[in-house]
């Protein structure tokens, strides 16, 4: 049962990612982007990373998907409803992409991981919180300055100019 | 859904999925949507290896600062695409290579 659970979750991140770069209308993809964020959360549930789940569906789907549509309609006329976009060089862009597929995955597929299955962790969110506030403070601070250097730069790029 | 090496087929799938993307889309949102695929892959393997490499949950931590990194991108190019169809009325990335306006 939970092994059909998995596959169908793989499937749809697949599947709705197929959509999200073969879709010819840009809000289709948006919509194919939701549902492929939400497969990746499924994913990090089967991985036990159930923070990184919460996570997943708070900053990608709250966050970055709201403001990728909110993108999408400040330059278009959503007015017209047929936002129509195309695929140029689908068939070198194809080519180079699936060359890259088929060595990652022969390569993949040889190697001879180290394997290790450690037991399920019990509290993930408090072993995380303890981690980010001794072995990773630096890069904890340093994205926070980042954070707010980003979303400045972001609302000075965006403005009026008068 | 126990082998690591089936977390790693989807996101090499997802990852070449993205690729394509950033390379035959020419409206700049539709790229953007195929960076974040790419960044979603790698997501993928930090967390499969930190359940599959007997590790602590470092593997969480590094795919929550790409989350960061991601959200960070995210608002700079959106802004960046606002500001190049205020000027050029267009979100074509062929379009808008010109240097000045």
């Amino acid at each position: 049962m939970s092994e059909f659970a998995f596959w169908m979750v793989a499937a749809l991140t697949i599947i709705s990612a197929g959509l999200v770069v073969f879709s010819g209308q840009l809000i289709y993809s948006a919509v194919a982007l939701l549902f492929t964020l939400l497969g990746v959360a499924g994913l990090y549930v089967f991985l036990w990373a159930d923070f990184m789940a919460g996570v997943q569906v708070m900053v990608y789907i709250g966050g970055i998907l709201v403001l990728i549509v909110f993108g999408i309609m400040l330059t278009h006329k959503i007015v017209s409803v047929k936002i129509s976009q195309t695929n140029v060089q689908r068939r070198i862009g194809g080519f180079a992409a699936g060359l890259f597929l088929v060595i990652l995955i022969s390569a993949m597929g040889s190697a001879s991981w180290f394997m290790e299955v450690t037991p399920e962790p019990v509290e993930t969110v408090r072993t995380i919180g303890i981690l980010l506030m001794t072995k990773y403070l630096l890069p904890f601070e340093a994205a926070s300055l980042l954070l707010l250097g980003a979303l400045i730069g972001a609302a000075m790029l965006s403005r009026k100019e008068n | 859904m126990d082998q690591l090496t089936n977390y790693l087929f989807i996101s090499a799938i997802l990852f070449s999925l993205g690729l394509f993307g950033v390379m035959t889309r020419r409206n700049g949102i539709a790229v953007l949507m195929g960076v974040e695929l790419i960044l979603n892959a790698a997501n993928i393997n930090f967390v499969a290896f930190s359940r599959f490499g007997g590790m602590d949950l470092s593997g969480h931590i590094f795919s929550l600062f790409v989350i960061v990194l991601a959200a960070a991108e995210a608002a700079v190019a959106l802004a960046i695409i606002i500001t190049i169809y205020n000027s050029m009325q267009t979100v074509n990335i062929d379009d808008a290579s010109s240097m000045k306006q």
